[in-house]
């Protein structure tokens, strides 16, 4: 008999995050109580670290905005294996959730006429993104981290769940351990919000952080939920390449939308070699052009660093492996050069770009004001994941809801810039009231002790293997080598085949990792718990991948470079099975002929 | 550019403990995090370290860095002489829970204490407000604060005079003038920064602003402004008299 010390709440939400947080706001306003744990320290999920801005038609800057151009925005960007609902929920939602951060103290950069500041990103026609130079991510979190200490809401800080728990078809809870002490716990719950964010430490250059090791939607495949859109991880055009240890973080697309540019060795600006023909009407002609948009004026249209991110990764790829990257292995992203357009543009960056200005100053020696940066693609958002109920947020199973980065549906195939920030309010709210109103319909369900117990046993494990055991950082760099080199950018049927007999290989390497020493905050105990859902993450990317055998939005597929039509009408659902992995089609919902005129009227 | 470096870094929990000497390769380019990452994958598996952004941005790695509180993350090699052996040590002013990780939670309960942001009225009647960016940008630099408790851990009047029950620290003063020069802000909490948050213990020496990651003011912009707040509020002979009539 494991033991663990036992909790119950009305709503359990499973991430501190953006949407995490603001699914805990809802459900503490509608008066049931609620748990929050995260694995962090409160105020450190990864929606700290966003920095361009939150998207929402505000129409503060270009009155020709509105949540009608916003949903085509997002389904354009998507390539039309969106959840249309939840794109049409959240181009007209947004607006409202942003308005309520400021309401509870957001301080958001203003326009002259003293309203929220909207700013340029790649993909959206207007500029939409609410922002705060380039720490929007802080601001929001910090917003409601602030707002929700007072709200009743209890949160279990530096907490991990490892499992949840089932009552027949229906979830009852879930069970984790605390790492300061590495003691056990068990909550109750009578309906759970799964936001835990992504899995790009799947990968081995990727902008995101140790958390994110994919275990919210490991937690739903193992409970039984369906798995959506796992195929489609974003890769960032412009991550930092050198030097080597920085090597992944992310440089905010907002350095675009501020005039930034793109040259390979040449000098030339590459990027209006190749525009897809869905952007051809929407995008600049000329480099003056393209300069003209990124300062405001409303005639002109964006220039062709800001087409979706998708494409402009792989065009990116594409210079480096022609021969015409920069030293480092990137290609240039100059911002320096508007110097000849601005008077002070030296401390114009400086105030629009604090954050990468410092970055780049005490991580690279590079001063942004003066040089040219070099980037290259990182992993960063997941696309894929938990498959929701477009209105409520719940997933196949009974009781277990997800929002944000960890549901799936609302991105499609490539998520635009800023459309993250706003899916955390926009879900995480009707998450966290569904929930709510879930747990008021419905008493506890029970507890099957054997579950925990396992669980306890199996983590336990670990320090009986001790040093003897396999090193679990050892099989974590592995994985993410693996990963990267066979399922990243550009892919191709024979290396994911082989991929797939890595990632088995390095399961049963996963299965004896050892560590020596205590439970007491011990971080090659926690490693070893992750692994596992890695693995899961990584095998249904990898098999996902394999099935859709196109080229769309995030999947470069070589041996298919090409969209497929049909596929254009399938997503890719993954489940448990009984004797493994389940990877199948599932047709798009059909779209309701009036959405399917406002995408009309956009193109 | 790789060379070798000794790090010696602190190993224990509450009951005690002792630095541990390790030599590992840094190469160009590297932040003191790294190489705590490579000790920890290669040599000591257990050793506990918080991280999150590994870009500044979190406010998670904060440790003392021979001898100064520092960001790991932030910290590059070549910024350190590397003939002599990089001492890392966790942050003194909070208990330890193990090796480079400290019990912080104290800093999570004093903000619950400073009372939450209270807007006026909305300014437009779809409920949205109007806002300069002058009167913005004052308020926009606190909120730059990334909670890395940095100046907390200099901070004499917690570190040397454990003051945890009366004063709240540089962070919270912080937080506190955030509020309080919020344009729409219209609570007042003068009266808990002279009563209960001890903004009479800090004697202005500056040390927190001097380790801040951010570069917040914090000593000119913030606490001095609030202490010259409370000054008018309590000590101004008209104001204390209309105090003891209402
Ligand atoms: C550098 C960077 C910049 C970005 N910039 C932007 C931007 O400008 N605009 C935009 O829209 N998007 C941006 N994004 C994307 C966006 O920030 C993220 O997608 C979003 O913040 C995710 O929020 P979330 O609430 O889903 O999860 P997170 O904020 O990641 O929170 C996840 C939470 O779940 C917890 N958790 C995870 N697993 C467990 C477990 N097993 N047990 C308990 N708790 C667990 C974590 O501790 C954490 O609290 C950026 C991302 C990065 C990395
Ligand atoms: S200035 Fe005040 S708050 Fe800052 S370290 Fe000195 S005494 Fe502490
Ligand atoms: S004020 Fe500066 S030093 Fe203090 S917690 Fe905030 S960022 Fe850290
Ligand atoms: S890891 Fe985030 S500040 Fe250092």
């Amino acid at each position: 008999m494991a033991e663990y010390q036992t909790l119950s709440y009305d709503v359990l939400v499973i991430g501190a995050g953006g949407a995490g947080l603001r699914a805990a706001v809802e459900a503490a306003a509608s008066g049931v109580k609620v748990g929050v744990v995260c694995k962090s320290l409160l105020g450190k999920a990864h929606t700290v670290m966003a920095e361009g801005g939150i998207a929402a038609a505000l129409a503060n800057v270009d009155d020709r905005d509105n949540w009608r151009v916003h949903f085509a925005d997002t389904m354009r960007g998507g390539q039309y294996v969106n959840n249309w609902r939840m794109a049409e929920l959240h181009a007209r939602e947004a607006p409202q959730r942003v308005r309520e951060l400021e309401a509870w103290g957001a301080l958001f950069d203003r326009t002259g006429d003293g309203r929220i500041l909207q700013r340029n990103f790649g993909g959206h026609r207007y500029p939409r993104l609410a922002h705060v130079g380039d720490r929007t991510g802080l601001e929001m979190i910090r917003t409601l981290q602030d707002h929700g200490i007072h709200s009743g809401m209890q949160v279990h800080m530096e907490c991990t769940v490892l499992e949840l728990l089932l009552d027949g078809g229906r979830v009852a809870g879930a069970f984790g351990y605390d790492r300061e002490k590495g003691h056990f716990l068990l909550w109750k719950a009578k309906a759970v919000v799964l936001a835990t964010g992504g899995i790009g430490r799947a990968f081995k250059i990727t902008s995101n952080s140790w958390e994110y090791t994919g275990d919210g939607h490991a937690l739903a495949y193992r409970a039984g939920a369906d798995l959506l859109d796992m195929e489609f991880v974003q890769f960032h055009p412009t991550g930092m390449v050198w030097p080597p240890s920085v090597c992944g973080i992310l440089v905010t697309e907002g350095v675009r939308g501020e005039g930034g540019v793109l040259r390979n060795s040449l000098g030339k600006r590459f990027m209006f070699d190749d525009i897809p023909d869905a952007y051809k009407n929407q995008t600049a002609d000329t480099e003056e052009e393209g300069w003209r948009y990124t300062q405001g004026d409303k005639n002109a249209r964006r220039p062709p660093e800001l087409l979706t991110r998708d494409h402009v990764a792989r065009c990116i790829n594409r210079e480096v492996k022609a021969g015409r990257g920069s030293p480092h292995g990137g290609v240039f992203l100059d911002i320096a050069w508007i110097k000849e357009r601005l008077p002070n543009a030296a401390a114009h960056i400086q105030r629009k770009l604090p954050s990468m200005y410092h970055q780049f100053k005490q991580l690279a020696d590079v001063d942004i004001t003066k040089e040219a940066m070099e980037v290259g693609p990182t992993t960063h958002y997941m696309m894929g994941g938990v498959r929701v109920d477009g209105d409520t947020q719940m997933s196949s199973v009974a009781g277990l809801y997800a929002a944000g980065e960890v549901a799936a549906g609302l991105h499609g195939a490539n998520r635009l810039g800023g459309n993250s920030l706003s899916d955390l309010l926009v879900f995480g709210q009707r998450a966290g009231w569904h929930a709510a109103e879930f747990a008021k319909a419905n008493s506890q369900g029970s507890i099957d002790e054997r579950i925990p117990d396992q669980a306890a046993k199996d983590s336990l494990a670990v320090f009986e293997r001790g040093e003897g055991g396999e090193n679990p950082y050892l099989i974590q760099q592995n994985l993410q080598e693996k990963m990267q080199s066979l399922v990243g950018i550009v892919r191709l049927e024979a290396e994911m085949r082989q991929a797939l007999g890595e990632i088995e290989g390095l399961k049963a390497r996963a299965s004896r990792a050892g560590v020596a020493g205590h439970r007491q905050y011990n971080n090659g105990w926690h490693t070893a718990m992750d692994l596992h859902n890695m693995m899961i993450v990584s095998e249904a990317i990898t098999r996902a991948a394999i099935l859709r055998q196109e080229s769309r939005g995030a999947q470069f597929r070589e041996d298919y470079p090409k969209p497929d039509p049909e596929w254009g009408r399938h997503n890719i659902v993954v489940r448990k099975g009984p004797d493994g992995m389940i990877v199948e089609r599932k047709p798009v919902a059909p779209l309701p002929e009036e959405l399917k005129q406002v995408i009309e009227e956009m193109k | 550019m790789a060379r070798p470096a000794l790090f010696r870094i602190w190993r224990g929990n509450p009951e005690g403990g002792a630095f541990q000497d390790f030599k590992t390769e840094v190469d160009a380019g590297m932040v003191v995090l790294d190489a705590v990452h490579r000790i920890q994958a290669a040599q000591a598996p257990d050793l506990a370290v918080r991280w999150n952004c590994k870009a500044g941005k979190c406010g998670s790695c904060s440790a003392e860095i021979n001898g100064m509180p520092r960001l790991m993350c932030m910290t590059r090699m070549g910024q350190l002489n590397l003939d002599m052996p990089v001492v890392i040590e966790p942050m003194h002013a909070f208990p330890l829970i193990r090796d480079l990780v400290t019990d912080v939670s104290w800093n999570f309960q004093v903000k619950k204490k400073i009372k939450k942001f209270k807007p006026r009225t909305p300014d437009a009647p779809d409920g949205t407000w109007r806002m300069r960016q002058a009167d913005v940008d004052r308020v926009q630099e606190f909120r730059k604060c990334i909670e890395c408790f940095l100046c907390q851990d200099v901070c004499h009047v917690l570190r040397e005079h454990r003051k945890y029950d009366e004063f709240i620290g540089p962070r919270y003063f912080v937080y506190t003038a955030a509020l309080e020069m919020h344009p729409l802000d219209t609570e007042s909490r003068i009266a808990g920064l002279k009563n209960d948050h001890g903004v009479g213990y800090c004697n202005i020496t500056t040390c927190c602003r001097q380790v801040c990651p951010e570069s917040i003011t914090i000593t000119e912009n913030a606490i001095i402004p609030l202490k010259e707040r409370v000054v008018d509020e309590y000590f101004d002979p008209f104001r204390k008299l209309l105090r003891i009539i209402r």
